[in-house]
């Protein structure tokens, strides 16, 4: 069994209902090969780097699964290749790392990269605190070598 | 009394002495790298976009090229620009 993942674009002049329909067939076409689906997450509406099919915004949508067969994801591909509705997408398998991942993420242990960063201030904050740390030691050392020699 | 013990701190000893540099993913342990994570990975690109070398990153070989991966992953989704000005 491995675990994939899908990401696509979906064309944001589409009314809402029609969004919401093309990622849920797109869910039960995956469900109809046998897979199992382990999460869907809409990310929504978000600003493209560059544009595609000269519109500038998409609305992302990614589905997590597991399948026993590799061969559907050919199958799938070539579905949303032939919609005009789905602007960009891509398949990944995920290593062991990348499905801990997603469920770190799904359970909220990583949330977003921000939180992350505050955690690498902290832990430089406290590289730089040793140093000092270890200078403040020495001048309370210097001043007993002193006494030493007077 | 200025003696040899005072002169050594008269100057700042960390100025000029090289930060050393370590791969980020192997110190904290990170093992995947999101591409859906453009913030993430706009640490390791300049700013047209191009990707940052090891030398400058500081990142291991193993995770420098899953960071490339990552990042042409990303652009594919138009979550990372190919090309541009500005980026940051």
């Amino acid at each position: 069994m491995n675990q994939y993942e899908v990401t696509f674009i979906i064309d944001p002049v589409l009314s809402g209902d029609e969004i919401k329909s093309t990622a849920s067939m797109y869910e039960s076409l995956l469900k109809d090969q046998g897979c199992t689906i382990v999460h869907v997450n809409e990310i929504g509406l978000k600003q493209l780097a560059y544009p595609i099919n000269k519109k500038s915004s998409g609305i992302y949508y990614c589905i997590e699964f597991t399948t026993p067969v590799g061969s559907i994801i050919s199958k799938v591909e070539l579905a949303l290749r032939r919609d005009e509705r789905i602007m960009r997408f891509l398949t990944v398998k995920l290593d062991k790392y990348g499905v801990k991942y997603n469920e770190d993420r799904r359970s909220g242990k990583i949330t977003s990269y921000k939180k992350k960063e505050s955690k690498k201030k902290t832990f430089d904050s406290g590289v730089a605190a040793a140093p000092a740390g270890a200078e403040v030691v020495k001048p309370e050392a210097e001043p007993v070598g002193i006494s030493e020699e007077e | 009394m200025a003696s040899r013990d005072d002169i050594k701190f008269l100057s700042n000893p960390s100025i000029g002495q090289q930060k050393k540099k370590y791969c980020r993913f192997r110190k904290f342990g990170i093992k995947y790298i999101d591409y859906k994570d453009s913030e993430f990975l706009l640490q390791f690109v300049n700013e047209q976009g191009k990707l940052l070398p090891r030398r400058i990153t500081g990142n291991s070989l193993k995770y420098q090229k899953l960071v490339a991966v990552a990042v042409k992953r990303a652009r594919h989704l138009a979550i990372l620009p190919y090309v541009t000005d500005l980026l940051k």
